[in-house]
């Protein structure tokens, strides 16, 4: 008898200790801590979840609603946003334990903003973000809504009911950002077009500039070591490109050229990538951070929806045509190119040398990165409509279709709910 | 009234006592000026982030009262803004997930009350529903189908559903008579649009008639002009002659010089739809206008609710109610709403219609729909509308 009681202990510690470990690093934000780069992390490379299978699915929860939104991890934690109702009119923010797929919590409220949309999209398109303490989930309504981990209320704006004329009835998706306690928000549209920073911990507006009066979909990137000790937001917009200090809002430096309006630009130390009308630009940052200039740019390089990624010196994009791209970072030239299948809104995700990119049939796409070509290892099913970005934890991929919550992961039980 | 506010005064006293009650428990020393307090913080909270310092500091309080005071909490959502009933909601989850953590029961029977009770505000009726419904399976079946008539649009929006698959199970049965009169009164209950359209679907399907625009209070008659220059959308915020005046005699210099008047339109489109495109000719960087008048037999608040994929800015009684310089980025029944004042009498609306000169395929559109409605989406009806007309029928001869 006191052996089985060891034996259960012992599996139960040791299954703690594997779960925890699996699901250990953070994912605050949308395509995560590096533009879509999972360091360290090491995936899955097959999976099946259609028509029944659940191979390395280690759980699926339902959701409560729909939404292009990502998941985010924070300490062991899954969060995801969805929104439902008549009129996209309620949102949800939800938590689960990474490890188990239990819902922890969830919250709604009533958006005070606009919520009509585009039907491809719902009103929780953008996704959550997270200063490792606060959860600052942000919806297409503009409602803006800090919680704690524990899922208790911090402050609501509704960014609407500030600014009426602020919103899309397409539907907007732009993801906030966080940086020293700053929470980023890119609100642009025909009518009231701004971005602003508002404090984490009070919601207080720190500052806020007015945009071009054009909608837009793309996210801020902030740099987490910027140059010059420089705390430095990037927005991309229809005019171009901006830099200011998050702090104040203050301009850096800016770019003027039209540009994409859907892919993200990348910003790092010492240089930055945005998505033109037509091209891909690579820019050279000055070493204080408050100035730029265009290095090259690529018409070849122009991304589709999915937003651009970067790893070392190699930079990859996927194409409306659903041709992935190779480049070298420095120069711009084209290594190679790589024919994938579908349509992808869903920013891929790089692990260990190997890009993870999901379709809109719900397709995961495995492809082992070379320095001169590329190798598809898998195409895996989830069955579901995928719009969202994966999230990535240690060995976990946590992935979002428009009704279910998964955790991908090897050697995995059947779901649990 | 006095019963009402005694029987209010009641339950903010056991409110109190529960918020208290829970204080004690956590050790704090909570007065019921302190919770009256709280509950004040919150509400105070303003756009851009006014009052929200106070407002975290009461909800750090009052997220740690007990079930018991859940009802109280509710009702602290009565005449709150938007921003505020939010805050108290997500103070409310916290409550009811703490509670139930600790294994305090929930009062199903209080929340009951609180729903029932239609002075308190729709949303934080529409909110205790869903908490009691989701610890009691046997709400929905005994409360939904009292709430047709229900100021809530989320209540009677699930009455209403009811009511039409009640009256579809009918219908399908062959109890035709009994089948329609339940899709009558779920038509007549409707205010969402999806359910006005399904429900006039099945009647119409039923070979019974369905006034769609009427229902909902859509504007069918109209005078129309146009184009004027809107090139560079520039034109929307110059004020063109109609603007000023209306005449339907007179002509004006439009786009290009080209001579203007005002010409007789009436759409027979279930929403009402004004297609300019057909109505005028298609132009790009232009502007129309639109033109009205509407009989009250009482001054009253009015909303005049516009669908429209172009700029556009609405006038009641020569007064700007809105005005949204946005094209082709969607449109659909209520897009933008105006609040206004009806005169007992003749009022008159203008509309102005902006096109731009996108040349994409899907930028062609140019048109409107606009209906005259209360608060909850009645429609409110000129007094010299005709009193039935099915949509399928003719429309009267235009004034």
């Amino acid at each position: 008898m006191r052996f089985r009681w060891f034996i259960l202990i012992l599996v139960g510690v040791v299954g703690l200790a594997t779960a925890s470990s699996a699901t250990g690093a953070d994912w605050r934000r949308f395509r995560g801590p590096a533009f879509g780069i999972a360091e360290g992390a090491k995936a899955p490379v097959t999976w099946d979840a259609a028509d029944g299978a659940s191979k390395n699915i280690a759980w699926r929860a339902d959701l409560p609603g729909r939404g292009p939104s990502s998941p985010i991890v924070v300490k062991d934690r899954v969060v995801v946003t969805a929104s439902d109702g008549v009129n996209q009119d309620r949102l949800f923010v939800l938590c689960f334990d990474a490890p188990t797929g239990k819902e922890l919590w969830r919250r709604s409220f009533w958006a005070t903003g606009r919520t009509a949309c585009h039907p491809t999209s719902a009103n929780a398109a953008p996704t959550p973000v997270s200063d490792g303490e606060r959860i600052f989930a942000f919806y297409s309504s503009n409602d803006l809504i800090a919680l704690d981990l524990d899922g208790n209320l911090l402050w609501y704006r509704g960014l609407t009911h500030d600014f009426p004329k602020a919103g899309n009835d397409v539907g907007m998706s732009s993801s906030p950002a966080v940086l020293e306690g700053v929470v980023v928000v890119q609100i642009e549209n025909q009518g009231d077009s701004f971005a602003a920073g508002i404090e984490g911990a009070t919601g207080r507006t720190l500052w806020r500039i007015e945009r071009a009066p054009q909608a837009a979909w793309t996210s801020p990137a902030v740099l987490e070591s910027p140059p010059g000790g420089t705390p430095t937001v990037l927005l991309q917009s229809a005019n171009g490109v901006t830099a200011h200090e998050i702090h104040t809002g203050t301009e850096l430096w800016r770019i003027e050229r039209a540009c994409d309006l859907i892919p993200s630009p990348i910003l790092q130390a010492r240089r930055a990538f945005f998505v033109a009308s037509d091209r891909l630009v690579a820019v050279d940052v000055g070493a204080e951070g408050k100035s730029a200039g265009p290095i090259w740019d690529s018409t070849r390089l122009r991304p589709g929806a999915a937003s651009p990624m970067l790893v070392g010196e190699r930079l990859y994009t996927v194409n409306r045509a659903g041709v992935l791209n190779c480049a070298d970072a420095k120069t711009g030239e084209l290594r190679w190119q790589f024919r994938l299948k579908g349509e992808f809104w869903s920013s891929p995700v790089i692990a260990d040398q190997t890009m993870y990119l999901f379709n809109s049939d719900g397709e995961g796409l495995v492809v082992k990165l070379g320095d001169d070509a590329a190798e598809l290892l898998a195409t895996n099913r989830l069955g579901e409509h995928i719009q969202a970005s994966p999230a990535f934890s240690e060995n976990s991929i946590f992935l979002r279709s428009d009704q279910h919550l998964w955790r991908i992961a090897e050697s995995a039980a059947a779901p649990t709910n | 009234m006095g019963s009402r506010l005694s029987t209010r005064r009641i339950c903010g006293l056991v409110g109190t006592l529960a918020v208290i009650g829970s204080a004690s428990v956590n050790r704090f020393a909570w007065a019921a000026d302190d919770v009256d307090a709280w509950l004040e913080a919150i509400r105070a909270v303003q756009p851009l982030g006014g009052n929200h310092e106070a407002a975290m500091a009461a909800g750090r309080h009052l997220r740690l009262a007990s079930a018991a005071a859940v009802p109280r909490l509710l009702a602290g959502m009565d005449g709150a803004n938007p921003l505020a009933q939010n805050w108290l909601r997500g103070i409310i989850q916290s409550v009811v997930q703490r509670a139930e953590s600790a294994g305090q029961p929930i009062p199903l029977d209080e929340l009951e009350k609180f729903l029932q009770d239609t002075s308190h505000a729709p949303r934080a009726r529409r909110f205790a529903f869903d908490l009691l419904a989701a610890r009691d399976a046997t709400a929905p079946d005994r409360l939904i189908p009292g709430w047709l008539d229900d100021p809530s649009l989320e209540l009677r929006r699930d009455a209403v559903s009811a009511e039409a698959g009640r009256a579809r199970g009918l219908l399908d049965g062959g109890q035709s008579a009994e089948g329609v009169r339940a899709l009558r009164r779920a038509f007549q209950a409707a205010r969402d649009v999806d359910q006005v359209k399904a429900i006039a679907e099945s009647l119409r399907n039923a070979k019974e008639k369905a006034d769609i625009a009427r229902h909902m209070g859509f504007l069918m008659d109209w005078y129309l002009i146009g184009p004027f220059d809107n090139r560079d959308k520039r034109g929307f915020d110059v004020a063109y002659p109609p603007e000023s005046e209306f005449d339907a005699a007179k002509t004006y210099p439009g786009k290009e010089g080209v001579e203007t008047h005002w010409i007789r339109h009436a759409t027979s489109d279930d929403f009402g739809v004004v297609d300019l495109n057909t109505a005028l000719a298609k132009h790009k960087g232009a502007i129309a206008y639109a033109f009205t008048e509407f009989l009250s037999n009482e001054d009253r608040p009015v909303e005049l609710r516009l669908g429209c994929i172009n700029g556009n800015k609405i006038w009641l009684n020569g007064q700007l109610l809105t005005s949204n310089h946005v094209y082709h980025a969607s449109t659909f029944v209520d897009q933008y709403t105006g609040h206004g004042k009806l005169l007992k009498g003749r009022n008159t609306i203008l509309l102005k219609i902006a096109q731009n000169e996108q040349t994409e395929q899907w930028a062609q559109n140019w048109k409107f729909q606009l209906r005259a409605c209360d608060s909850i989406g009645t429609a409110v009806l000129s007094q010299d509308r005709a009193s039935e007309q099915a949509a399928s029928t003719p429309r009267l001869p235009i004034r």
